[in-house]
C-alpha cells in the first residue's frame, strides 16, 4: 500500500500550515491590505438608545482638511436595508414583524451605536476629526433594553408598527400532549434563569475596503467575514443591486468570528457603495469601542422551565417559555437562534417523549443579537442541565444517576425527538463514564473536604449534553424559514504535475483548514500537504459557498471535497484503464496509485494528471481532458455531537471568587481528522464557556445606554482565569456524510457553561441557595456567603 | 510634521509623522510592518506589543515621538536571516498555540519578554500571571502557556532542541 510517509492523513495530529505566516506576522488580514490611493471612513454613531434626528448638519465637517465626502442616509436613495436570512412565523401562521434595518439611519436612532454619518477622507485621523464637526439633531425619548420591560405595556415602541415590541411568537411541540403528561406527574420541577448577554469579541476588530474598478464598473470588497459568498449574494442583491458578476468579495485571513461575522453588516456596504461615489478605495476598520457597539452579541434569553417526573424519576414532559432579544433590528440569522437552534436541542440527550417550548422574540434598543458560537444550542443546553440538576436535588435522587436513567439509550438510534431532530448516532454512556473517570468524580468529597480545611468551597458540576450542528439540510432549513440553502461546494484541480489545489466555500479563521482539508486529500488521494493548497475566502477563486459557522466546515465543506475527490478517482480509473489496457471495472485506486486488480500494473495520479492534461495517448473522444471536478455536498441530516463536561471549582469565602481547578471535557465529534486541533477548538470553546459563566456580561442600563463597552469594562477571560482542560475524545461515526465527521467548534462553548454553573451552585451547598445567575462574579457569590452568614449570626 | 527617526528590526528609518500618530500606527502605516496588531483601544489586549530595548512594550500606548532614537524589534524581526524560527515561535507552532493568529505576534513577543525576565525559568502559574496584559480568544491559552514554557527550557538551556508536545 502506498502511504504517504510520514501519514498526514486523517488521524494525524499534523502540525499547520499556516501557522508560519502568523508567526511571522506574515498574515493577511483585511485591515494589513492597502490600496493604491486608498481612502479612509469613519462612521458616527448614535450617542443614544433612542432618539428622533431632527437634522444633521455636515457642512462643516464637509470643509475640513483632506474630508473627500460625507453621506447621511438623505445620499443613499434607493438603497436597500440589511436583510434578515430567516423569517420565522407566528404560532397562528403569520410571519414575523421585520422592520427596515437602514444602512444608515433614517430620522431615528435604535441603538447606541446605530451609524448615523460617514465621513469619507485622505486618513482615517482626518475622518475621525470631521465626524466630530457633524451636528446631529437628536431629540432623545425613553428607551427600553431588557426583553421583559419591553414587552410589558407601554413600553417604548422600538418601531412604528411592531405591537408590543413582538418581533414572533413561536411554539413547537405537542402543547396537549405535554399539558397531559404534567397532569400525571408525581412531580414538577420548576426552574428560571437569564442566559447572559454576550460579546463575541474575536480578537480581530471588523474591518473593510470597498474599491470600485471605474473602467469595469466592477466592485471589490475586502472584509472580516466567515461567508464571503453570503455577503456577496446579501449586500448585491438586497441592498445595492450589483449583479454576482460585478461584485468580489475577498475575506482574507481573518482573526477570530465566533459567529460574529457571519452577518452582513452596514460598513460593508457602505464602503463599497461609497467607493463608486468617491472613485477611490475606502478602508474603515472598527476600533474595540465600535465592536462593542456594532458587533452582534450573542445569547440573552429570560426563560422558565417545568419538568414533569414519574415518582421514579423518568422524565414525562418538558414545557419551557423562553423571551429572546433581538436588539434593535434584526440581525443576517438571529430569528432561527431562538427557534430552530434552541427549542429543537431540548430534548437534549434525554428520553424525553414531550416537549412544548414557546419563544417571544423581543425588539430592544440594544445591538442586535444573533449567533455567538454556540447560538441557541448553548441556551438550551444551559436551561437544560441545570434544571437537571436542580430536579435531582428536588427529588432527592444522584445527579449523575438521574441523568443516566434519562439518557437515550445506545441501542435507541436513529432517535426520533418530540422537537423535530433525529439523532443518528451517539453514546452518552461511555463520554460520562470516562469523563467521570478523569475527572476522578468518585474522589471529589475527599478532595471537598480538604479544600474546606484551607478555608475553601469545593464544587463539582457535570453537563451531559448534545448538540446540533453541521448546517444544513437545504430542504429542511428552507422549510424552516431559511431563505438560502445550506449545502456547500468543493473543488479539487489536480495540476498536471500533481499538486492539487482545493476550492472550498468554507472559510478558516483560526479553524486550521488550511491543514485539515490538505489532509483529507493525502488521505484519499495520497498527495502530501505540502503539495495541497487550500483557496478560499475569495468569490472570485471559489465557485460558491456558504462559508464557516455551525461547525460545518468539514461535515459539510469537507464532504463536498469528499464527493469531488470521488470524481477525480472516478475519471482517473478511466485514463488509467486506457493507459493500462484494462476494462475501468478492473481499475482499483487507493491513496495516488491506480492498479489493475490483481496484477502489479500500477499508474500514479501524477501519470494519470500528466495524460490528462498533454492528451497525447488519450480516449478523447470519450473523455474530456483536464482534471479538475466540483462537488456540491447538501447534507442529508445535522450531525450531533455529543459528551460530557465536568468542571471542578473552588471558591475563596473571604472574596467570593470562583478559581476553575479542573475541567474535563469528552465529547463525541465523530471522526477526528486532526486530533490536534479539535483538541484546541475544544479548549477554546471550554475557556468562552468559563467566560461566560464566571465573567462575561454585556450590562445595559435600563434605558438601553451601554455600560461594558470596552475591554476595560468588560471581562475577557484572561490565563489566569483559566485551568488546564483535560480532552478527549470518544467517538462515533455521524452515519449520513461520508467523512462520518460531526463537528467540533462549538461543543466547549455548550457543553461547559451549566457544568460550572452546577459546579458553583454545589460549592455553595451549604448556603441555601439552589442556583446563581451568570456571571458568576466575585460580588455575587460574596454576597451568598455573607448574606447567607449574616443571616445566620 | 515632527520627525522620528529609530531602529526598527535593524534598519534606520527616519519618518514624518504627526505628533499624535502612535507607534503601531507607524510600524503598520508608514513601514507597512502589519505583523504588529491593533485589537483595542484601552490597552488591555496585547495584540500590539513589540520590543523597544529589550523590553516589551504596547506599541498602542506610546507615540511615536517618543520613540526617538529607539530600537524596536516586531514579530517580522524574530526569526534568523535563512527563515529558521524563533524557539517561542517553533514552540507555538509545535504546542497548537495559535489559531486564527491574530493575537499572536503580541503574545510571542510578550512571551518572550516574559522568559527574558525570569532566567531561571517559570511555573505555569507564573506564565499565567505573566499573560495579564495579553488577551486571545481562540486558544483559552492553555496550549500557549505550554508553549511558552517549552521555548523557555529551550532559550534557558534547560533543553538543547524543543520537547515536542504529547503524541495524541
Amino acid at each position: 500500500m502506498n502511504v504517504v510517509q510520514p501519514f498526514e492523513g486523517i488521524g494525524a495530529s499534523v502540525r499547520r500550515k499556516e501557522d508560519f505566516r502568523f508567526l511571522q506576522g506574515r498574515g493577511m488580514y483585511t485591515d494589513d491590505i492597502n490600496r493604491p490611493g486608498q481612502t479612509h471612513a469613519f462612521i458616527l454613531r448614535s450617542p443614544h438608545a433612542h432618539a428622533t434626528i431632527n437634522g444633521i448638519d455636515t457642512a462643516a465637517a464637509k470643509a475640513m482638511p483632506g474630508v473627500l465626502a460625507v453621506f447621511t442616509s438623505a445620499d443613499m436613495a434607493g438603497i436597500g436595508g440589511l436583510p434578515c436570512g430567516w423569517q420565522i412565523h407566528n404560532k397562528d401562521g403569520s410571519p414575523m414583524a421585520e422592520p427596515k434595518h437602514p444602512v444608515l439611519a433614517e430620522g431615528k436612532v435604535r441603538h447606541v451605536g446605530d451609524p448615523v454619518a460617514v465621513v469619507v477622507a485622505e486618513t482615517r485621523a482626518q475622518a475621525r476629526d470631521a465626524a466630530e464637526a457633524i451636528v446631529v439633531d437628536y431629540a432623545p425619548m425613553p428607551g427600553v433594553s431588557t426583553t421583559e420591560a419591553a414587552i410589558a405595556p407601554g413600553a417604548p415602541a422600538v418601531h412604528d408598527g411592531v405591537a408590543g415590541n413582538l418581533c414572533y411568537d413561536w411554539h413547537i411541540g405537542d402543547k396537549a400532549a405535554t399539558e397531559a403528561a404534567f397532569a400525571k406527574a408525581h412531580k414538577v420541577v420548576k426552574f428560571s434563569t437569564t442566559n447572559n448577554r454576550l460579546v463575541p469579541n474575536a480578537m480581530e476588530p471588523r474591518s473593510a475596503i470597498g474599491e470600485f474598478d471605474t473602467m469595469s464598473g466592477d466592485y471589490t470588497l475586502y472584509t472580516t467575514s466567515q461567508n464571503p459568498h453570503v455577503i456577496r449574494l446579501l449586500m448585491g442583491a438586497f441592498v445595492l443591486s450589483i449583479p454576482e458578476s460585478k461584485l468580489r468579495v475577498v475575506a482574507p485571513d481573518v482573526g477570530g468570528g465566533f459567529g460574529s461575522k457571519i452577518y452582513h453588516y452596514a460598513e460593508e456596504a457602505i464602503v463599497t457603495w461609497a467607493s463608486a461615489k468617491v472613485k477611490r478605495p475606502i478602508k474603515w476598520t472598527a476600533d474595540r469601542t465600535e465592536s462593542f457597539m456594532s458587533d452582534a452579541h450573542g445569547r440573552d434569553h429570560v426563560s422558565t422551565a417545568e419538568l414533569a417526573l414519574d415518582a421514579e424519576g423518568k422524565i414525562l414532559g418538558l414545557k419551557v417559555h423562553t423571551l429572546a432579544n433581538m436588539g434593535a433590528y434584526l440581525s443576517t440569522f438571529a430569528p432561527c437562534v431562538p427557534t430552530y437552534l434552541y427549542a429543537t436541542l431540548l430534548a437534549g440527550v434525554y428520553t424525553t417523549p414531550v416537549i412544548y417550548a414557546e419563544v417571544k422574540a423581543v425588539f430592544t434598543h440594544t445591538v442586535p443579537v444573533d449567533a455567538y458560537r454556540g447560538a441557541g444550542r448553548p441556551e438550551a443546553t444551559y436551561l437544560l442541565e441545570r434544571l437537571m440538576d436542580v430536579a435531582a436535588r428536588e427529588i432527592g435522587m444522584d445527579r449523575v444517576e438521574f441523568r443516566k436513567k434519562n439518557f437515550i439509550p445506545v441501542d435507541a438510534f436513529p432517535y426520533q425527538t418530540p422537537v423535530a431532530l433525529q439523532y443518528d448516532s451517539g453514546d452518552y454512556f461511555s463520554t460520562l463514564a470516562e469523563a467521570l473517570k478523569t475527572a476522578d468524580w468518585a474522589g471529589f468529597e475527599a478532595r471537598r473536604e480538604a479544600a474546606k480545611a484551607k478555608g475553601k468551597l469545593r464544587g463539582i458540576g457535570i453537563s451531559t449534553y448534545l448538540e446540533a450542528c453541521g448546517i444544513a439540510p437545504s430542504a429542511v432549513v428552507g422549510s424552516l424559514g431559511a431563505r438560502a440553502g445550506l449545502y456547500e461546494v468543493g473543488t479539487i484541480r489536480v495540476h498536471p504535475t500533481g499538486s492539487v489545489t482545493v476550492l472550498t466555500g468554507t472559510h478558516s479563521h483560526g479553524q486550521g483548514h488550511e491543514t485539515t482539508l490538505a489532509q483529507l486529500v493525502a488521505d484519499k488521494l495520497g498527495v502530501p500537504i505540502a503539495n495541497v493548497d487550500i483557496v478560499h475566502g475569495d468569490t472570485a477563486k471559489v465557485p460558491f459557498g456558504m462559508g464557516t459557522y455551525g461547525s460545518r466546515s468539514l461535515a459539510v465543506g469537507g464532504s463536498a471535497m469528499d464527493k469531488a475527490m470521488d470524481k477525480i478517482i472516478a475519471k482517473g480509473k478511466r485514463i488509467a484503464a486506457h493507459l493500462m489496457e484494462a476494462s475501468v471495472e478492473d481499475v482499483e485506486f487507493e491513496r495516488g496509485t491506480f492498479r489493475v486488480a490483481g496484477t502489479d500494473k500500477t499508474k500514479s495520479l501524477t501519470d494519470i494528471s500528466l495524460t490528462a492534461y498533454v492528451p497525447h495517448n488519450y480516449p478523447i473522444e470519450e473523455i474530456e481532458p483536464g482534471l479538475e471536478e466540483t462537488a456540491f455536498y447538501d447534507p442529508k441530516n445535522f450531525t450531533y455531537p455529543g459528551g460530557c463536561h465536568i468542571a471542578e471549582v473552588e471558591i475563596d469565602t473571604e472574596t467570593g471568587k470562583v478559581s476553575m481547578v479542573n475541567f474535563t471535557a469528552v465529547d463525541d465529534v465523530g471522526r477526528v481528522i486532526n486530533p490536534m486541533i479539535v483538541e484546541g477548538q475544544v479548549q477554546g470553546g471550554v475557556a468562552q464557556g468559563i467566560g461566560q459563566a464566571l465573567l462575561e456580561a454585556a450590562v445595559y442600563d435600563a434605558e438601553g445606554q451601554l455600560i461594558s463597552g470596552s475591554m476595560m469594562d468588560y471581562t475577557m477571560p484572561r490565563a489566569d482565569d483559566l485551568a488546564p482542560v483535560s480532552v478527549a475524545t470518544h467517538t462515533t461515526l455521524c452515519t449520513h456524510n461520508p467523512l462520518g465527521v460531526k463537528g467540533c467548534g462549538e461543543v466547549g462553548a455548550i457543553g461547559s457553561p451549566p457544568a460550572v454553573m452546577n459546579a458553583v451552585v454545589d460549592a455553595l451547598r451549604d448556603f441555601g441557595v439552589n442556583h446563581v445567575e451568570m456571571p458568576a462574579t466575585p460580588a455575587k457569590i460574596w454576597n451568598i456567603i455573607h448574606g447567607h452568614r449574616l443571616a445566620a449570626e | 510634521m515632527p520627525q522620528v527617526s529609530l531602529t526598527v528590526n535593524g534598519t534606520k528609518h527616519t519618518v514624518e509623522v504627526e505628533a499624535r500618530t502612535l507607534l503601531v500606527e507607524l510600524l503598520r502605516e508608514k513601514l507597512r510592518l502589519t505583523g504588529t496588531h491593533v485589537g483595542c483601544d484601552t490597552s488591555q489586549c496585547g495584540a500590539c506589543v513589540v520590543h523597544m530595548g529589550g523590553d516589551s512594550i504596547k506599541s498602542c500606548t506610546i507615540l511615536a515621538v517618543q520613540c526617538e532614537g529607539a530600537s524596536v524589534t516586531t514579530i517580522e524581526g524574530l526569526a534568523a536571516a535563512d527563515g529558521t524560527l524563533h524557539p517561542m515561535q517553533e514552540a507555538f507552532r509545535e504546542y497548537h498555540a495559535l489559531q486564527c493568529g491574530f493575537c499572536t505576534p503580541g503574545m510571542v513577543m510578550s512571551a518572550i519578554d516574559l522568559v527574558n525576565k525570569h532566567p531561571d525559568g517559570l511555573s505555569e502559574k507564573e506564565i499565567r500571571e505573566g499573560l495579564e496584559g495579553n488577551l486571545c480568544r481562540c486558544t483559552g491559552y492553555h496550549n500557549i502557556v505550554k508553549a511558552i514554557a517549552a521555548a523557555s527550557d529551550v532559550m534557558q538551556g534547560r533543553t538543547a532542541e524543543l520537547t515536542p508536545a504529547a503524541a495524541e
